[in-house]
């Protein structure tokens, strides 16, 4: 049944009560949860991370909102902190970049097939490609550098080859910008999905930025560099969707209806009973949440808050595999470019556009990302495993050179 | 908490785990040839050009007293090359500090976990922490008594702290039982031991006879550690190897994705 948010009030701002044990839970395990377990806890943390971040942003031009921005700021960095310490400390850093993609193909896809609006629709697709390639990059430098099989993160669930090439992805920062939606005309769902979307895609930036200096082999800090630099023209791209002209309280109060969604959202999804109660707690903190900004709204925006929010949410967002939309998408779209604001076919272009430009320019010593997968096909148990039938095997008795 | 480590469950993480989606997979992946041409040989000329670039880790730190200086620099006369026994003492002192750690997260999982028969006992651990502790306060004599700093970070200290990076990782991860964490304690052992014969061999070398004569008390006691370590792992994976089949929950985790 839709949850009627304006009718559900979750749990007040004073009973949203954490500790440190609270916070610092058990995690989920690597090995035994299903990979939409880590797709959520992955895609949470960067819900999370961007509600502290627009309010944040908020705060710092606009003296009025600074004291309710800063108490619901703190209880969501505690409740980013109990979700993003959800993630176990045997998951690398590379297998949690596994993890990102796979939120940014399955995440995307479920909300390229929703959109109601076919111009951002067809945005959410032209990045998903995108993403859908850097999957296949970092797991060729998975395998290739520590010897693992990237389908022991992503469970058989999401394919794992080329989309649009990385290396054709670096586009100048005006071809990365897009018309927003209008705040008085789109659908809700549209308001959610580019928030939410853009929130994804920015923690995937910060995730890189962070931890690509901890790798010692320059092919992985050149990729980590590559990639953290598409997710930056993502962010761009994402966040130019958003209507500028809504209202701080606007887009404060959207921000949290979009929380509320996509808390609602994993717990349709969740099977780990003690995660999902985490969702199911959490979404009923953000909606208490959500009510306190309503009120805020209400009192001094002097509109009613019905104006905005959707009386209902929608569906959930499927947490799933999307293998034949991708596909068909890759099929049909993988040679898409952009023009300032529209979508055009790459081969349109002329070969001087200032999109090749910069491209050309960066990857004048090479490109990281075609390096790293140069000839590079995904098999079950590495590529590696593909060698053994020349080689021999000494379990046979056979020798090996 | 969990004491045994390898039982029957539901483990997601190979093919097998979804028979349909992942021969799906395998086909789709098959079917598209990569973007660009090559092998991972690629990756190694990178690599190639970025090692020529190199400036190395860093250096070791120039002998703190005037004593130290006097003596690096009769070293020097006699040839030697004395910040390379300064580089590995150091090295020892980091691994054997960090090792006192080990061995205390160690007594903690013991706490948990307990022991089996022919596996760790509370005694044997604290004597291995206390072997682990003296044997970094003699390097730190050792080391001041060259006139070298013995709370630098030198070269191959650093080297050794990041080969065992996940010695602690997994000491320190609660879920690791006590089993499962003397995986961590015969790599540190078996390294102890290789690294000690070294540095004896390269004191003896030197001409350092009374450190090398105290170096091999110490590693006389580290040959004993991974005894015990080796033992005591081997028991306990020997142990649930003999125990019985696990339950009905765990077999009916283990069923397939369809």
């Amino acid at each position: 049944m839709a949850l009627d948010i304006l009718q559900e009030k979750g749990v007040p701002l004073d009973r949203q009560v954490f500790n440190w044990k609270d916070l610092v839970q058990r995690p989920f395990s690597k090995l035994d949860d299903d990979a939409f377990t880590r797709v959520c806890v992955i895609y949470m943390n960067g819900i999370m991370a961007d509600a502290l971040r627009t309010k944040h942003a908020f705060a710092r031009i606009n003296r009025e909102l600074r004291e309710p921005l800063a108490l619901i700021r703190r209880l969501e960095q505690y409740e980013q902190t109990l979700i993003n310490w959800l993630t176990p400390a045997d998951q690398t850093p590379l297998e949690t970049t596994l993890g990102f993609e796979q939120v940014a193909i399955e995440v995307t896809a479920s909300v390229a097939l929703r959109e109601p609006d076919p111009y951002l629709a067809q945005t959410y697709r032209f990045g998903l490609l995108e993403d859908f390639d850097h999957l296949y990059r970092y797991s060729a430098l998975y395998d290739r550098l520590e010897g693992k099989d990237p389908n022991t993160i992503t469970q058989s669930y999401t394919d794992i080859i080329p989309g649009r090439p990385t290396s054709l992805e670096h586009r100048y920062p005006l071809d990365d910008l897009r018309r927003p939606y209008d705040k008085a005309t789109a659908h809700p769902l549209t308001k959610l999905h580019a928030m939410s979307i853009t929130a994804a895609e920015n923690q995937t930036h910060d995730y890189y930025m962070t931890v690509g200096p901890f790798f010692s082999d320059p092919v992985a800090r050149q990729l980590y560099a590559e990639i953290a630099s598409i997710e930056e023209q993502h962010t761009s791209m994402y966040e130019s969707l958003l209507d500028p002209g809504e209202s701080l309280l606007e887009k404060w109060l959207m921000h949290e209806a979009c929380e509320v969604y996509n808390f609602y959202s994993c717990v349709a999804f969740e099977k780990n009973p003690r995660i999902k109660a985490i969702w199911q707690r959490f979404l009923d903190y953000e909606l208490g949440q959500l009510h306190y900004v309503k009120e805020l709204f209400q009192r001094v925006e002097k509109r009613d808050a019905a104006e905005v929010l959707p009386a209902s949410l929608p569906e959930p967002i499927g947490f799933k595999e999307h293998r034949d939309f991708v596909r068909k998408t890759l099929n049909q779209e993988e040679d898409m470019a952009s023009d300032g604001q529209d979508y055009v076919r790459m081969a349109d272009l002329p070969r001087d556009h200032r999109s090749f430009v910069w491209r050309d320019q960066l990857n004048s010593e090479g490109s990281p990302s075609e390096t790293v997968a140069a000839g590079y096909k995904w098999m079950p148990g590495t590529e590696l495993a593909a060698r053994t039938p020349r080689m021999g095997s000494t379990f046979e008795g056979k020798k090996v050179h | 908490m969990k004491t045994t480590t390898s039982d029957m469950g539901r483990n997601r993480t190979g093919v097998a785990t979804s028979p349909i989606d992942s021969a799906d997979i395998t086909q789709e992946a098959q079917k598209h040839p990569p973007s660009h041409l090559g092998d991972s040989s690629l990756i190694g000329k990178v690599r190639q050009i970025y090692a020529r670039e190199s400036e190395g880790l860093g250096s070791v730190p120039p002998p703190a007293s005037l004593k130290g200086v006097a003596k690096t620099a009769m070293d020097a006369i006699k040839g030697a090359k004395p910040t390379v026994f300064i580089d590995k003492l150091a090295a020892r002192l980091a691994f054997e500090r960090s090792g006192t750690r080990l061995y205390e997260a160690a007594l903690v999982k013991f706490d948990v976990y307990g022991g089996w028969e022919g596996g760790p006992t509370r005694e044997g651990l604290e004597k291995i922490y206390n072997d682990e502790l003296s044997h970094f306060l003699m390097l730190t004599d050792a080391l001041k008594t060259l006139g070298a700093d013995p709370t630098a970070m030198t070269p191959s200290a650093d080297v050794t702290a990041v080969v065992s990076q996940g010695l602690p990782l997994l000491m320190l991860d609660p879920r690791a039982n006590m089993r499962q964490s003397l995986e961590a304690l015969l790599v540190a052992e078996l390294t102890d031991n290789a690294c000690w014969e070294l540095l004896i061999e390269l004191a003896r070398g030197l001409g350092h006879d009374t450190l090398a004569d105290r170096f091999q008390l110490a590693l006389d006691s580290e040959v004993q550690h991974l005894q015990w370590v080796r033992g005591w792992l081997a028991a306990g994976v020997s142990d649930e190897a003999r125990a019985a089949m696990p339950t009905a929950e765990g077999r009916a985790g283990a069923q397939p994705r369809v």
